[in-house]
């Protein structure tokens, strides 16, 4: 049962695998609330953030402030606001996780893909090595590669400031979660590349391939043009699953002090702050933690709904 | 049976030795050695004790060295920010990791086995859907957020715990239950699915026929087959509660692996950082084979010898 099964099993047009997909998405409330509940996170994260105060301005004064017109959630230690520190912490805690997300899923598909799609020798060679790195503990590789990719980047950084003029500050907030796009990402695309690899195997056997194959397509192009596209519907369903995945990775590192470093700010730094006031105010871990677990939350119910869309077999019963 | 065990030793050495050359380079690459920072040493003395730790020699040298006392004398080497053995300080906190893992896997399974059978025998009730909502929560809400709250809760408003530390037997519980929520989570959710998949099946349907109370078709029969993916995770996770466990050992101030995990990352500690992340390599590997085999009884249908 794949993708191609479907959309040209029904004949009658308009019914492709996604259209089905979405309809039967639609009857799932708690999935289509959480696909609108992510939306909105990414809207106010990346648009209705710039309206917010400036959320690195210190306001000693105003310190622990209560909600209020000018501080929709108050203020935190410094007398920053806390709604607008939120939504920029969001803006890179979201960015990791898309970002390395995107770059897993390249790299798993091309992997998946070529060892499915080549099969023998080539394909042996490169299960092992997904078996073998499997194997190896990914949180404690991750940490390391970050450090070493983080030294790198500082370096890079620096560079490009003094020769392309770029802006010091801003370069080196990318320069600072740069590596976590990279440590994720490389780590990240060894399921995907299996569940691709076994969708590559079963699809090429397939009479549309053949067909392609006899117009006299080359290799490349039968596996970019027709074999990938209908590994869609897996990688979609993983990579939203993958993606809350790495925001809890993210913060995890940062908590820990390697990940982002100040100025930037995520959700897991924020957290990791909030804790040191837990007791006397308690809004400065619970605002973030709520948002953050809403955020996974969402993520998560979104991609379990996906998964039952797209299941072609669940569809019959 | 023997050839697949073969096999996966096999494989099992391949990893880590994988392992070992990744991280291996990784530390090299990282700039400046353990005594770049130290402003207080004499440039000297900075050499005498990088040719003490053989930090002097050529990285290939390093490397096969390394290696070489490993396997001769299993020696891990010696921590360049604490001047002890590696071997020694993974012998004393191991057990404290250990103590808490086990604790939290027996949380995890005495807690998600249940919620999960219910959920999956009264399929779509109230029950089902907020055992699977708690689960998803408990995936969700990150060991740094509940670590905090429990210690508010439990330790702060309502004196039942202490807030941090390893004295007492009781300091386990509060850690314990922050590490084992997400994989109370995961057993609930994959016993779920496995009993629902068994409960569909027509030797259930004629367990039914025969008139048998449901509380022994689902203990006596169905349990048995339905456990086995929650089964199959317990190895890996058992693994992984051991070298994941860091976060929450600094929250609780626990004494154990994860600590020198994380000090050694920051102090760019050659030795200790390669000790640590091989051991718990070489617990992975070994916790997935006991998984395999594991399986390989449970369930005769699954052939191991065809890999």
């Amino acid at each position: 049962m794949n993708a191609a099964d479907n959309s040209h099993a029904h004949g009658k047009p308009g019914n492709s695998l996604w259209s089905d997909a979405y309809l039967r998405l639609r009857k799932n409330r708690l999935a289509l609330a959480s696909f609108w509940f992510v939306m909105l996170m990414l809207t106010l994260c990346f648009v209705a953030a710039w309206f917010c105060p400036n959320p690195d301005k210190i306001d000693l004064e105003n310190k622990f402030a209560g909600s209020s017109v000018s501080h929709l959630l108050g203020t935190d230690q410094l007398g920053r606001d806390i709604f607008a520190r939120t939504l920029f912490g969001g803006q890179i805690s979201l960015l990791v996780g898309f970002v390395a997300t995107t770059l897993a899923i390249g790299i798993g598909v091309v992997i998946g893909a070529a060892s499915g799609y080549a099969g023998g020798r080539t394909d042996a060679v490169l299960m092992r090595g997904v078996d073998t790195l499997f194997a190896i503990p990914f949180l404690v590789v991750v940490i390391v590669l970050q450090v070493v990719i983080a030294e790198q980047t500082k370096d890079a950084s620096g560079w490009v400031v003094d020769n392309w003029g770029w802006d010091k500050k801003l370069t080196s907030r990318i320069a600072n979660i740069i590596p976590l796009f990279i440590a994720l990402g490389l780590f990240g695309w060894l399921t995907l590349a299996r569940i691709v690899r076994a969708q590559v195997l079963s699809l090429k056997e397939q009479e549309f391939v053949e067909a392609a194959k006899a117009l006299g397509y080359s290799r490349f192009r039968i596996l970019f043009r027709h074999i990938i596209p209908n590994t869609l519907g897996p990688t979609v369903v993983y990579a939203t699953l993958t993606v809350p995945g790495f925001i809890m990775y993210e913060a995890t590192l940062s908590y820990l002090g390697l990940g982002v470093e100040a100025p930037n700010s995520s959700w897991g730094i924020l957290i990791r702050d909030g804790a040191n006031f837990l007791e006397t105010e308690p809004q400065l871990l619970i605002i973030p933690g709520l948002f953050f677990s809403l955020t996974l939350l969402a993520l998560n119910f979104l991609g379990d709904g996906l998964r039952d869309a797209l299941d072609v077999k669940a569809a019959k019963d | 049976m023997l050839r697949f065990i073969t096999y996966r030793l096999l494989q099992g050495i391949i990893v880590l030795i994988a392992l070992y050359t990744i991280t291996f380079f990784l530390i090299k690459a990282m700039p400046g050695d353990p005594f770049t920072g130290e402003k207080n040493i004499a440039e000297e003395t900075k050499q005498l004790m990088r040719e003490k730790y053989g930090l002097n020699e050529s990285v290939f040298h390093q490397y096969f060295l390394y290696l070489k006392n490993v396997f001769t004398e299993g020696s891990l080497g010696i921590s360049t920010s604490k001047a002890h053995s590696v071997n020694e300080m993974i012998g004393q906190s191991f057990p404290v990791s250990c103590i808490l893992g086990l604790t939290a896997l027996s949380f995890a399974i005495g807690l998600g086995v249940p919620i999960g059978v219910a959920s999956a025998v009264r399929k779509n009730s109230w029950i089902d859907y907020s055992g699977m909502a708690l689960a998803m929560v408990g995936i969700c809400v990150p060991a740094f957020t509940v670590g905090p709250l429990l210690q508010i809760m439990l330790s702060m408003k309502i004196p039942l715990f202490n807030v941090a530390g390893w004295e007492t037997p009781r300091d386990v519980i509060l850690p314990a239950i922050t590490l084992g929520l997400v994989t109370t989570a995961y057993i609930a959710r994959l016993t779920r699915s496995g009993m629902l998949e068994i409960l569909s099946q027509d030797y259930i349907r004629t367990a039914h026929a025969k008139g048998l109370p449901v509380s022994r078709v689902v203990c006596k029969h169905a349990l048995r087959g339905g456990l086995l993916p929650a089964v199959a995770y317990i190895g890996p996770a058992f693994a992984a509660l051991i070298s994941g466990s860091f976060i929450v050992e600094t929250i609780f101030q626990v004494p154990g692996m994860g600590q020198h995990f994380v000090n050694a990352t920051k102090a760019r500690d050659p030795f200790l950082l390669q000790g640590v992340v091989l051991f718990f390599g070489l617990l992975i590997v070994i916790m997935n084979l006991a998984a395999d085999i594991l399986t390989g009884f449970l369930n005769p249908r699954v052939r191991l010898d065809q890999e």
